[in-house]
């Protein structure tokens, strides 16, 4: 088996990039590891893993064709690890608040400050434009209890951001 | 008293739709003990269908009396169970011992009402919440064919948003 790499692809949204890109890979005689594409701010952005015999030169080459046409920039980075890797969060943090510089960091932080271990994190910028609301949801993994996440981010509460902090349990079945 | 095999995916042989259980004798009370002691063997599993073992009958075992704060009717055979009734709904994290490493968002019924026989063919009817109700209709949904991944959604679609209005107050246009 080949090593992986990590592809980053962006650009503007249009229909077809997926299919273009993993049709790329699969007539390289490539594979596909896990992925995950989403739009932020209008933009098409995917990161996935592939591996290919002949590594990153390999994908270059078979991947230029469709990011031309696509007009997508492309970036490849070697990666260690591999599948079967999954990591499982017990611990959910929704954040939200008027949107305000500094709002990731001082969440983020104050749950680095506790050991917290972020696995996902998805944030947007929604409601009115001339009101947006900035909207966090993470899940992550503590081994230390809610109230000491909830003590950290008390501070940040105080400030007027609503942090919602609740166990994630997952069942098993 | 045995451990049976579990079937994992992509086995087909959970695909398939299990058979009503019609005798209630020895040999199936027998069996039961074997899901439970197969259930009880592997991950803190809270339920276990028979089709995961696969043995194609209508029957699942849920527990879910070991987690805190959680309403329940402690050790459950249900078999050949009907959902009859089902109220509200919720998105929670569920795994299962068919689908090694992996986890996913899932919706399900947050109250259902429910029929079934016990081991002796006694008819049962049971109501129930949250997470043993969830419980239920993922080994259900076995009994069926249906696996958790089937109804996955997003993470970035869960109750989130819904929530937030919530707080909020005022949905647009509201
Ligand atoms: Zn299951």
């Amino acid at each position: 088996m080949a090593d992986w790499h990590m592809l980053t692809l962006v650009g503007a949204d249009r229909p077809g990039i997926v299919a273009g890109v993993t049709q790329a890979i699969f007539a390289a005689g490539g594979s596909l590891g896990e992925a995950s594409m989403i739009r932020l701010g209008g933009n098409f952005t995917i990161m996935l893993m592939a591996a290919v015999e002949g590594g990153e030169a390999r994908l270059r080459d078979a991947l230029a064709p469709v990011a031309a046409d696509m007009d997508l920039r492309l970036h490849i980075d070697p990666v260690a690890g591999g599948l079967h890797q999954h990591l499982i969060p017990n611990v959910q943090v929704r954040v939200t608040g008027a949107d305000r510089a500094g709002i990731v960091a001082e969440i983020t932080g104050a749950l680095a400050g506790v050991g917290f271990n972020i696995l996902e994190l998805d944030s947007d910028v929604a409601g009115d434009p001339r009101r947006p609301v900035y909207l966090m949801h993470i899940q992550g993994y503590s081994d230390q209890p809610i109230e000491a996440l909830e003590a950290a981010v008390a501070p940040i509460r105080a400030s007027g951001i609503a942090v919602d902090i609740a166990p994630v349990e997952t069942l098993i079945g | 008293m045995a451990v049976l095999d579990i079937l994992t995916l992509p086995d087909e042989r959970l695909r398939r739709v299990a058979e009503p259980v019609t005798i209630f004798d020895e040999a199936l009370r027998a069996f039961i003990a074997d899901l439970e002691e197969t259930r009880r063997s592997g991950p803190a599993a809270v339920g276990i269908a028979a089709t995961q073992v696969d043995v194609l009958k209508r029957i699942v075992i849920v527990d879910v009396s070991g987690r805190k704060n959680t309403p329940n009717h402690g050790y459950l055979v249900l078999i050949n169970p009907e959902i009859v009734h089902w109220e509200g709904y919720e998105t929670a994290r569920e795994g299962c011992l068919s689908v090694p490493d992996y986890t996913g968002n899932v919706i399900r019924a947050t109250r259902i009402r429910l029929t079934a026989n016990d081991p002796w063919g006694r008819p049962l009817e049971l109501e129930m919440e949250g997470y043993e109700a969830r419980a239920v209709q993922h080994e259900m949904d076995h009994l069926d064919g249906t696996l958790f991944v089937d109804r996955v959604v997003s993470r970035r679609t869960d109750l989130f948003r819904r929530k937030v209005y919530q707080k909020g107050g005022q949905p647009k246009g509201g």
